[in-house]
């Protein structure tokens, strides 16, 4: 057990944080506030300007443009990130998620093809994995595809697709053998999303924004040599995506939930309670140090996942104990915000009393999406019940 | 960075896993937590063998001189086996005091037959308030006597020496010394039993300053939230095997999500205890600045923690799991036992609420 950090990763660090201070822009602050569609070529500029620098997908093997991180070196890379403020990337998800998944499956031409203008941002990802009768039981998706002279004929409807609206391309998880068993008749499909019969439309959430969309498919042509993985193979290839996205997220979120559990112990003093500092309240003494505990926790758990996975592996099951840990913090932080600020915990952005812009609101309100979006915390007790504490499966 | 075990940690815990379980199975649990004092003078010479009992001392006084890390491999492994009787007192509580505050001398005379395994000590700190803040210790020693009471000491009628933790220093007490008297308080646990203490002018040998408490202390209390967690282990590892084998309604109970959600929150609580406790460890090891909070959050989390944990598997064991045959209420008794040692998590909610409220000292965000 060594908790400083390696020679090599205090180099990593170093090299990085220095390349960030001379390239981050320094107006992200102006931007943050618009709406995403007015910001995303800003999004997608930081991004290529971080590509060029070589850090736009650090985790990803050198010979597709990464650097072969660790994932401790991942981890360094996300605190960096946050630490400067450093705006998001555009592509999100085909960094995150889809581009390894085609790393892992992808043929050599699939490769050559997508990943470089998945660095580059020249083209957005989106993933086409829920539908309206498949959440939680995502093998239950009924989009068909049949194939029909080299290519599938593609029919049904996507739903919560993040960057549905500005993606080029989509990781569609398509039913391809209606007569096997549901987990076995699936195929993965890489879809230009400027196909003909693809219609994509907002979906507003209960924050008010539409961060999602809903995606309807009308016999859509796709080329058969855009299956990714094998025909009828395509749940392993998704589940691959899914791990992705449990494993690496939480890294990102460790200094915004100390940022936010700092922020509410400095509001605590000048919040009135009782004619004293809320910070002298017993109660709120009690609660400030329960979730200050808890968000340590979390940088502790995943110090500890990180330790266990080999250095190089993919994210295993060890990422729906993160995904549930921090997923239901954030919703105690949360309602801890709103206790401390009292009646000025409702106010929205646009509010000129509110504190802090609005973002204690938003994120009471967008907290609650955290345990389902993802996997919902009731599919991740059942992954730790089955794999790693092997029991049996109830479905 | 590295919050794995190296190869000599894992090791160590393998070597202690073997150890208790064929030193200290179950069945040796309950037949010593039925005598008056759950020690064993057999079992104590073999800990003393395997250089349990001088872990984390100097080798000078004939000790291991190992890390608190590696301590805390330890104190899980004997927590998962339920070990009776003084180890904790002895070692860990009182070994720990003695090597913080006692000069060369006293360390040759109390501290080496400690760690050779030839005698036993305690620590005596509660009073009638039960309260573990050192502001309310009210007890003092006056031209090296002691006259008062302490309570809640655990082990006292095994010990040869009692620790005295008093307003005016730290003192050190011959068990047979006369004015001396050990009364059972009969508890929860009965693999710790715990005793009241009377002093009548009981002369006692002054150790030290109060204020060399805080360290021995921490590392008291990170050793005992590790115990903690060994605990929560074992009762998961039963929990899930139950689980597996009992069967209702033609299927085993463990096919149930109701069960399967159960289990899958005892581990979540179970690993980030232990995150919680290996950090404060390694915090203690190197000095880190945030070597307290990460002590409090550890104890605060252990906690709360262990009392869900065991809640959680005997509700899934149902009925079998109100009986007295069934292991996991001799897991639960030691869980709420320990749960308040050293100051319960409300209490060390409070610590850390002085540490990152109080004081703006301490930062979240790392360089």
């Amino acid at each position: 057990m060594d908790l400083n950090l390696t020679p090599e990763e205090v180099a990593f660090r170093d090299q990085f944080r220095a390349w960030l201070q001379a390239n981050v822009p320094k107006d992200w602050t102006e931007w943050r506030e618009k709406p995403l569609d007015e910001s995303f070529p800003y999004l997608r500029a930081w991004q290529r300007k971080l590509h060029e620098g070589g850090w736009a997908a650090v985790s990803w093997p050198a010979e597709y443009g990464g650097r072969g991180a660790t994932l401790m070196q991942q981890a360094i890379f996300w605190d960096e990130m946050a630490r400067l403020e450093a705006p998001p990337m555009a592509n999100a998800l085909g960094l995150g998620l889809i581009g390894p998944t085609i790393i892992a499956y992808g043929t050599a031409a699939q490769k050559r093809r997508f990943i470089p203008k998945i660095l580059s941002a020249e083209e957005i990802w989106c993933q086409g994995f829920s539908e309206p009768n498949a959440g939680s039981d995502l093998a239950a998706l009924q989009t068909q595809a049949r194939l029909e002279d080299g290519h599938y004929i593609v029919n049904g409807q996507k739903v919560w697709t993040s960057y549905g609206w500005v993606g080029d391309w989509c990781e569609l998880v398509v039913r391809t053998d209606p007569m096997a068993p549901k987990h076995k008749g699936l195929t993965v499909l890489l879809v230009d999303m400027k196909s003909p019969g693809v219609e994509v439309r907002p979906l507003r959430q209960m924050t008010g924004e539409s961060e999602f969309n809903e995606i309807f498919f009308r016999d859509v042509r796709v080329p058969a040599e855009n299956v990714l993985g094998k025909v009828n193979d395509g749940w392993n290839v998704a589940v691959s995506t899914l791990m992705h996205e449990r494993g690496a997220y939480g890294a990102r979120l460790i200094l915004i939930f100390q940022r936010n559990i700092n922020r509410l112990i400095e509001l605590s003093r000048c919040i009135q309670r009782n004619s004293l500092p809320a910070s002298q309240d017993p109660v709120l003494r009690q609660k400030l140090a329960q979730c200050y505990a808890e968000v340590e926790i979390m940088r502790l758990n995943q110090l500890r996942a990180f330790s266990r996975i080999t250095p190089t592996g993919a994210p295993g099951p060890e990422g729906s104990i993160q995904k549930l840990f921090w997923s239901e913090l954030n919703q105690r932080l949360q309602q801890l915000a709103q206790e401390l600020l009292g009646p000025y915990g409702q106010l929205l952005s646009s509010d000129a009393h509110a504190i802090d812009k609005g973002i204690w609101s938003y994120g009471y309100l967008r907290s609650r999406g955290n345990t389902i979006e993802a996997g919902t915390s009731e599919v991740q007790r059942n992954i730790i019940g089955h794999l790693v504490l092997g029991l049996p499966r109830s479905y | 960075m590295q919050f794995g075990l190296n190869e000599s940690q894992q090791f160590l815990r393998d070597s202690a896993r073997k150890f208790f379980a064929g030193e200290c199975p179950i069945a040796e649990v309950r037949r010593l937590m039925e005598t008056d004092t759950a020690f064993d003078a057999k079992l104590w010479a073999k800990l003393a063998e395997q250089g349990y009992t001088g872990i984390i001392f100097p080798e000078e006084f004939g000790g291991v001189g190992l890390g608190i890390v590696e301590l805390i491999l330890l104190m899980e492994e004997a927590g998962n086996a339920l070990l009776p009787g003084p180890f904790f007192s002895t070692v860990v509580m009182a070994g720990a005091l003695l090597d913080a505050l006692a000069t060369q001398d006293q360390k040759k005379k109390h501290l080496a037959p400690i760690c050779r395994g030839e005698r036993r000590s305690t620590v005596a700190f509660l009073e009638a308030e039960g309260s573990w803040d050192l502001a309310d210790v009210r007890l003092t020693a006056a031209n090296g006597r002691l006259l008062g009471e302490k309570l809640f000491v655990p082990d006292a009628a095994v010990a040869d020496w009692i620790l005295v933790v008093a307003r005016n220093g730290v003192f050190l007490v011959d068990s047979k010394a006369p004015g001396i008297r050990v009364e059972p308080m009969r508890s929860m646990d009965l693999t710790r039993k715990l005793y009241s203490l009377q002093f009548d002018n009981t002369p006692a040998e002054k150790l030290g300053e109060t204020t060399g408490l805080s360290r021995p202390r921490a590392i008291a209390t990170a050793a005992l939230a590790a115990e903690m967690v060994g605990g929560m282990q074992r009762t998961l590892d039963i929990t899930v095997e139950y689980a597996k084998t009992r069967k209702q309604f033609g299927k085993p109970i463990g096919s149930f999500q109701a069960v399967q959600h159960q289990c899958a929150d005892m581990y979540l609580e179970t690993e980030s205890a232990r995150s919680a406790v290996y950090y404060a460890a390694w915090a203690l090891e190197h000095h880190a600045p945030d070597a307290a909070a990460a002590v409090s959050i550890a104890k605060l989390y252990a906690s709360d923690a262990s009392r869900t944990v065991g809640n959680r598997g005997i509700q899934v064991h149902g009925g079998m799991g109100f009986t007295w045959e069934n292991d996991l209420h001799l897991y639960y008794r030691r869980a709420k036992s320990s749960e308040t040692m050293f100051g319960d998590a409300t209490f060390h909610r409070e610590r850390l609420a002085r540490l990152i409220i109080d004081v703006e000292a301490l930062s979240a965000e790392r360089a």
